[in-house]
């Protein structure tokens, strides 16, 4: 760590010691579950550079535009509409949540029996160990479960956070109600900038945001290849870092990556052999650092070919379909359609997604499904039985997982891997 | 001679098969379950070596085995045992299972408890401890029972304290014994009800040496439940099976 980056945490309120020993956790986890993959693509190498330096180079460029007058607005969830953000000249970062570092810390005020992913994130805030958050103007929430509706109020007491309301049906008057959030979101974003969101701008934004999408359409698209290019860790990561990383910057690392992974797939080059089970896995997002069920999968010699997620396809499937507005009413509906066509199961009812589901699992040739479950996300839990019940239906070997960061239950969660992998290989 | 070795999470059982099982052995686990597993192998012979249980990674490379789950080596097992097994509930040190086998007797699908030790055989052993009684005499205690009481808990630590004050309470030992009994066939039916049983179903595991569980999740599921001679040692006979098999088609692990 450089001396600048210690000043910099410093400035930002970070509590040194325990980041310290965070940072100093992630080095050895990183070596094992990513460096050490054989046959990897060079393109990986600029993500690798940006885990490796995960709380130094990108916290510095969003200080240095703080210092210019513009703001940082931070987000957890992939419905927070980007567009409008950088629109306004100000740069959102999707938050990582995705270790039990600071869960712990986070249960020292919430109940225990919340998802690892909520207290994750409220844990980082409490314990002043992400950069990301201390560096940002505004966190933006959103009403996707009610574990982290409530949250988002006691985080309101930290630093401030504004709440955007989700519906839970996709009837008209669910649509409506969604185009005022996102109007509302607007303003929202007006008045802490300073900045007036001009058609200009905003088409600007949705032409980056859709090219970034198509970036990651297309690194999807090239797993579909046998043997597969690049691992399911591999592809993970990229589309992590890309909640959090400068839009262009990525557009460009991501197409790089994707040139090289056409020449593999041409050349029948993979990172495994063509044999290997392929793996579809679908649920609940994994955030940075969260590679848990993609390392136990990958190691049992399996590879997941396609994350049915919201840090997967549903991240990026659908685009922004007017990509020459001519009024600011007419992209932010647009917008507000786009995000709608999200398929969580915070919706009723979703059968949308259960057909993703099936269709994902043909077209990426997937040998089976690895349904994955926070522990205490209710609705993604719920939904799962319906899951299991469609794949049945169309002879889609199924496993479901639940689980949350800890390592605890390893050996469990191998064990089941394992023998699924054994049921589906013959 | 096949060898197969089940490190579990207890016990380590061992199983040396060529045309019939000439050898089956079991100890503790202990604190280093590979030494353990080097002296067992040692005097002892084998063609090839299979290894399963919750150990298997930590001992394979070192004994030069390979690696199965328990779920495939207790199918084998269970399937050798008796040709028309269709289902295989395995209650273990620290895990159960159920597995749906097919006619073929390929798995078709199963279930398994995560991290926590409901209904496990570590649940009866920490409660055999709490009640001061030998695990081996726990079931023949709890069918003795002259009343039924009810223990709501399946957590093994709040179970615990539920034993504690049913014991405060003045309640008899085997009626709290039963109750122990009663909650983890409940867990046990519910997961086999989710995988869906099929006669014949065989009843594995080490926990299969306890009466009462036998007749207790007998009665639930309306069966009668095949119970294995030595129930601890399926999976090692599986294992054991698997490296013949391995052997005779001159297979790696696929």
């Amino acid at each position: 760590m450089t001396t600048d980056n210690k000043e910099m945490w410093a400035e930002l309120g970070i509590d040194l010691k325990p980041h310290d020993a965070l940072l100093g956790a992630l080095g050895p986890i990183f070596q094992e579950v990513y460096l050490s993959q054989k046959n990897r693509p060079e393109g990986m190498g600029f993500f690798d550079f940006v885990v490796g330096d995960i709380h130094g180079i990108r916290v510095q460029e969003l200080r240095q535009h703080a210092m210019n007058g513009g703001k940082v607005v931070a987000t957890y969830c992939v419905f927070v509409p980007e567009e409008l953000v950088w629109a306004a000249d100000a740069i959102p970062v999707g938050l990582c949540a995705g270790t039990q570092f600071s869960v712990p810390l986070a249960e020292e005020v919430l109940p225990r029996n919340t998802c690892a992913l909520i207290k994750s994130s409220f844990g980082f805030k409490l314990g002043r160990i992400c950069p990301y958050v201390q560096a940002s103007h505004l966190i933006v929430g959103e009403t996707t479960c009610d574990g982290k509706k409530k949250m988002f109020e006691i985080l309101n007491q930290y630093q401030p956070v504004y709440v955007m309301e989700v519906p839970n049906k996709k009837t008209s008057l669910s649509r409506d109600l969604w185009l005022g959030e996102v109007i509302a979101f607007k303003d929202v974003i007006e008045k802490l900038t300073g900045n007036k969101i001009t058609l200009n701008k905003l088409t600007q934004a949705i032409k980056s945001v859709n090219e970034r999408r198509r970036a990651l359409q297309r690194l999807y698209n090239l797993r579909k290849a046998r043997p597969v290019p690049i691992s399911g860790k591999d592809a993970l990561l990229v589309t992590q870092v890309s909640f959090y990383d400068d839009v262009n910057r990525c557009i460009t690392q991501v197409n790089a990556l994707c040139d090289e992974l056409e020449k593999r797939a041409d050349s029948g080059k993979g990172v495994a052999p063509a044999k290997a089970p392929r793996i579809l896995i679908s649920g609940n997002p994994m955030a940075i650092p969260n590679w848990k069920l993609h390392h136990i999968v990958e190691s049992a010699g399996a590879v997941v070919v396609c994350e049915e997620s919201c840090t997967g396809t549903r991240f990026f499937s659908d685009l922004v379909q007017n990509e020459k507005p001519n009024t600011v009413e007419k992209a932010l509906k647009s917008i507000a359609e786009r995000y709608l066509q999200i398929h969580c199961a915070c919706f009723t009812p979703n059968e949308e997604r259960l057909d993703d589901i099936v269709r994902l699992a043909r077209e990426y040739q997937a040998d089976g499904v690895v349904h994955y479950n926070l522990q205490f996300c209710h609705t993604y839990a719920n939904e799962a039985v319906q899951v299991e019940k469609l794949l049945a239906k169309e002879g889609i070997p199924l496993l479901r997982i639940e689980t949350d960061y800890s390592d605890e239950d390893t050996g469990q969660l191998r064990t089941r891997v394992e023998a699924f992998l054994e049921m589906i290989r013959r | 001679m096949y060898a197969g070795l089940d490190v579990g999470s207890r016990t380590i059982k061992f199983i040396n098969f060529d045309n019939t099982v000439r050898d089956s052995v079991v100890i503790e686990t202990g604190v280093n379950p590979l030494r353990r597993c080097q002296e067992l192998l040692s005097g002892r012979s084998h063609e090839r070596l299979v290894v399963t249980g919750y150990g298997r990674h930590l001992v394979a490379s070192a004994l030069r085995g390979e690696v199965v789950s328990e779920i495939r080596a207790f199918a084998k097992g269970s399937r050798y045992l008796y040709s028309d097994c269709h289902t295989v509930i395995d209650i273990g040190g620290q895990d159960c299972k159920v597995i749906a086998l097919s006619d073929e007797g390929e798995i078709q699908k199963f279930e398994m408890n995560d991290r926590c030790a409901a209904g496990t055989g570590k649940f009866l052993e920490i409660m055999a401890n709490t009640l001061e009684i030998d695990i081996r005499e726990l079931g023949a205690l709890a069918l003795s029972a002259s009343k039924v009481v009810q223990i709501n808990s399946l957590c093994t630590v709040f179970a615990e304290s539920e034993v504690v004050s049913l014991i405060a309470r003045g309640e008899e030992v085997n009626a709290i014994a039963l109750a122990l009994h009663e909650a983890i066939t409940t867990r046990i039916v519910t997961m086999a009800r989710r995988v869906g049983t099929k006669e014949r179903i065989v009843f594995a595991g080490g926990a299969a040496l306890n009466i009462c569980l036998r007749q207790l999740v007998g009665q639930k599921l309306g069966a009668n439940l095949a119970i294995p001679t030595e129930p601890q040692t399926v999976g090692a006979l599986g294992a054991a099976l698997l490296a013949k098999e391995f052997a005779m088609s001159n297979n790696t692990l696929q």
